[in-house]
């Protein structure tokens, strides 16, 4: 049999005391988007965290979540290679720009000068070039969303989860950030799912649209 | 023996494989910091009944109470521990609520915020000391009257401290449990929305003390309780301070115990143990007392509520409740301020307000003597704070992790070493230990610190630790890290701040700890605090100043780092210097 390529919710369904509270059964191709609209409370972050690893204990999950073909669901986050996104940065405090890329940096391959290239790369491919020695807290939030981008990214994540991560910009940046996380994601060739309650960050993603929490 | 450890190798190893520790810490947590507490009131009940083989007493019997009742002391010693430990709490939680319910939101407020920290640091036998430097009859409040308005020209034959209704010990508790209370206070109302609740109640007429109380108090009361409790029980058996402060003949029961546990006479220990247990059945009552009144106020205050009235006659609070605030930081600050005088003082005369010169010569005639206790007193509090700081913070881990929550029930089991007086259970662990031929000395010792100490750490350190944002821990998880490596790379670099903190709390508790390394010590470990408190009754005020600011110095210096550390590893990090 053929391995499966991208992120597949194979008849997953999250109960809370025996009540069910998301549904999802789609299959997410690499390069493709798939956003969740529902409003709040629908259960749109509890499907995140089963998807990132972060589940409550109270929530039962039934059915798979695979990502290529790999069962994931009981995987811990951090063998589950999936990359996320929130509204806020959550750049790390107390490392530099430089520091935060390094810290998700696959070094499987690379010695330490090859690591310093790559990150002066990456902040350099989104007009960050120098900024590796900044404080985060100096940053702008346009850049501060840019190097959280980066930060995902060079961790070469199998799988992108977008929690409404434009809300928090303007016009503006919001369009230039889109467009920069779908053009990464089809270039890398990765599924995403893009959590939001917001049609137009739906719509901007040009993929199909799932509504959940409507009875 | 070996079989022993073949047990221990076989049920600790899956235990300790990695990350499984974290499911023993609470265990532990709860072993450390009750073991002593339960342990000490159980080996008093054995001799408080009159069984105690090192005296040769092996018959269980009620003689030893009815030696303790048939002292002539016990009624008047009684009395005063329970008068004591009830008009410092009242007076102490009555003037906070004036505080917070008229200064709330000024930039005074802001400022007595503050404040708190250094005043919560210094160390109570030293607060105690400072303001008897204040308010003796040659101390400074008489000097700053004299000869002018009082016509004295010789300190006058007053006895204001140590005087026998125990009122400057009171000035003294108040003065330290006013800080403590204000802090619990402000962490409380944090959970309570009170700005809104305050403007909704004021835009319906009522004046912003009256809206306090009616509004905010009633919800905030039931987080303060067990840290009220706290302060009742302390207030009743506290030994340190009512030495210094309190009164002689009789003293409080507290101190009573204490002297009879270092009677050479040995068989007096039958009764301090039957008088420990009354202390314990003390606080209890006393507890339950308060728990009645409480329910007593709840009523009337409803109906007050409920009555409608706007309260036209509180402007009265705003004044009282700065005089009062004042006052307490004062009598802390202006006491330091006489520690440090007379410890540089040369000849000083009564009514002279300043010495007549500065001398360098009790520092150095004291100099040598202190390398010892400073040195065992660092050595204390820093062990006992590191065991504490990794007890805690692994139960926070466990909780974080495992969802190894302690429940509300929980929050109890951390203030109940807080609530049972030191007297009621340190003299019994001392006799266990006898018993079992334990030598008492610097380990034991630790371990008792560890016991006062954990809970500080523990309430001081859980807030930040639960408010910091999870979601760092998802991003830096889905980045590939580990559980651990998420802790020491992530958590605790940005929790640094809290975290030195609340070192420095620890570490000043164990500073301040006059009891447990007296009793459990055995005399052999000599602290800064028990040189102080030793100090005492011999009245030479120049080796008290020094002594009681070396005490005070130990217990400030881990706040001063607490603040600047993160500042200087943090300077080039905005988001994290400890700014407030």
């Amino acid at each position: 049999m053929k391995t499966e390529a991208g992120l597949h919710f194979d008849h997953v369904s999250i109960a809370k005391a025996g009540q069910v509270l998301v549904e999802l059964n789609e299959l997410i191709a690499p390069g493709e988007v798939l956003s969740v609209m529902g409003p709040s409370g629908s259960g749109k972050s509890t499907l995140l965290s089963s998807v990132i690893g972060t589940l409550d204990k109270a929530f039962c999950l039934t059915g798979q979540i695979r990502l290529d073909g790999r069962d994931i669901t009981g995987l811990p986050p951090e063998q589950r290679h999936i990359g996320i996104l929130f509204q806020d940065d959550l750049l790390f405090p107390h490392l530099s720009v430089g520091a935060n890329l390094a810290f998700g940096l696959r070094r499987s391959h690379q010695k330490g000068a090859d690591c310093v290239a790559t990150i002066n790369t990456a902040l350099a491919d989104v007009g960050l070039e120098g900024f590796a020695d900044r404080d985060p807290a100096t940053l702008s939030g346009g850049q501060k969303a840019r190097v959280a981008l980066m930060r995902m990214l060079l961790s070469q994540p199998s799988a992108l989860l977008l929690d409404e991560p434009f809300s928090g910009l303007d016009t503006e940046l919001r369009a230039q950030m889109r467009q920069l996380v779908y053009e990464r994601a089809k270039a890398q060739k990765v599924p995403v799912l893009l959590v939001t309650h917001d049609i137009e960050d739906a719509e901007a993603s040009g993929g199909r649209i799932v509504r959940i929490g409507q009875n | 023996m070996r079989q022993a450890l073949k047990y221990l190798q076989i049920n600790t190893a899956p235990l300790l494989r990695r990350g499984r520790v974290l499911y023993v810490l609470p265990t532990l947590t709860l072993l450390a910091m009750l073991g002593p507490v339960l342990a000490g009131l159980a080996g008093t009940l054995a001799p408080a009944f009159g069984y105690l083989p090192a005296v040769g007493a092996t018959e269980f019997s009620l003689a030893p109470f009815q030696d303790l009742f048939d002292w002539r002391g016990f009624w008047p010693a009684v009395w005063l521990s329970v008068f004591v430990g009830i008009v410092s709490a009242v007076l102490s939680l009555s003037v906070v609520v004036m505080i917070v319910a008229s200064l709330q939101g000024s930039a005074f407020f802001t400022f007595v915020h503050k404040m708190l920290s250094p005043l919560l640091a210094v160390p109570h036998a030293a607060a105690a000391f400072g303001i008897a430097f204040l308010i003796a009859p040659s101390g400074w409040a008489s000097r700053l009257v004299s000869p002018w308005l009082t016509g004295w020209n010789r300190p006058p034959d007053l006895l204001i401290v140590q005087d026998p209704w125990g009122l400057s010990l009171i000035a003294g508790l108040v003065a330290k449990e006013i800080p403590f209370l204000l802090l619990m206070m402000i962490a409380a109302m944090g959970q309570v929305d009170f700005n809104r609740s305050i403007t909704v109640a004021r835009s319906l007429g009522y004046r912003r003390e009256v809206a306090w109380l009616k509004v905010i108090f009633p919800r905030v009361y039931k987080q303060i309780r067990l840290p009220v409790y706290v302060v009742l029980a302390f207030s009743l058996s506290v030994v340190d301070v009512a030495m210094i402060l309190g009164p002689n003949t009789p003293p409080t029961l507290s101190v009573q115990i204490v002297k009879w546990m270092g009677d050479p006479e040995l068989t007096l220990r039958l009764r301090a143990a039957a008088a420990a247990l009354v202390q314990f059945v003390l606080v209890l009552g006393v507890i339950g007392l308060w728990r009645i009144g409480e329910v007593m106020v709840a009523k009337a205050g409803l109906a007050w509520v409920q009555s409608g009235h706007r309260g036209r006659g509180f402007s009265i609070f705003r004044p009282f409740a700065f005089g009062f605030a004042v006052l307490s930081a004062l009598a802390i600050f202006a006491g330091i301020a006489g520690l440090i005088t007379w410890s540089f003082a040369g000849f000083w005369s009564f009514p002279e307000f300043w010495p007549d010169m500065f001398t360098l010569r009790n520092w150095m005639r004291h100099g040598t003597a202190l390398a010892d206790p400073i040195r065992e007193t660092v050595l204390l509090a820093s062990v006992a704070t590191i065991v504490a700081l990794i007890l805690t913070i692994g139960c926070l881990e466990a909780e974080h992790r495992h969802g190894l929550r302690v429940s509300t029930r929980g929050v109890w089991l951390l203030y109940l070493p807080l609530l049972i007086p030191q007297t009621a259970f340190l003299p019994g662990l001392q006799t266990l230990m006898l018993n079992f031929g334990i030598h008492s000395g610097r380990v034991p010792v630790i371990a008792a610190h560890i016991v006062f100490v954990l809970p500080y750490v523990f309430l001081s350190l859980s807030d930040p630790f639960r408010a910091w944002d999870r979601r760092y821990g998802t991003v830096a998880s889905a980045l590939g890290a580990s559980q651990d490596r998420v802790l020491w790379t992530v958590r605790m670099p940005m929790l640094l701040a809290p975290v030195l903190t609340a070192a420095a709390v620890g570490f000043s508790v164990s500073v301040g700890q006059y009891l447990p390394t007296l009793l459990i010590g055995g005399g052999r470990v000599q602290s800064l605090t028990t040189e102080a408190v030793a100090l005492a009754s011999g009245g030479d005020r120049r080796a008290i100043g020094v002594y009681g600011l070396a005490q005070t110095v130990a217990a400030l210096v881990p706040f001063a780092i607490a603040l600047l550390l993160p500042r200087l590893i943090w300077s080039n990090r905005k988001a994290l210097r400890n700014e407030d």
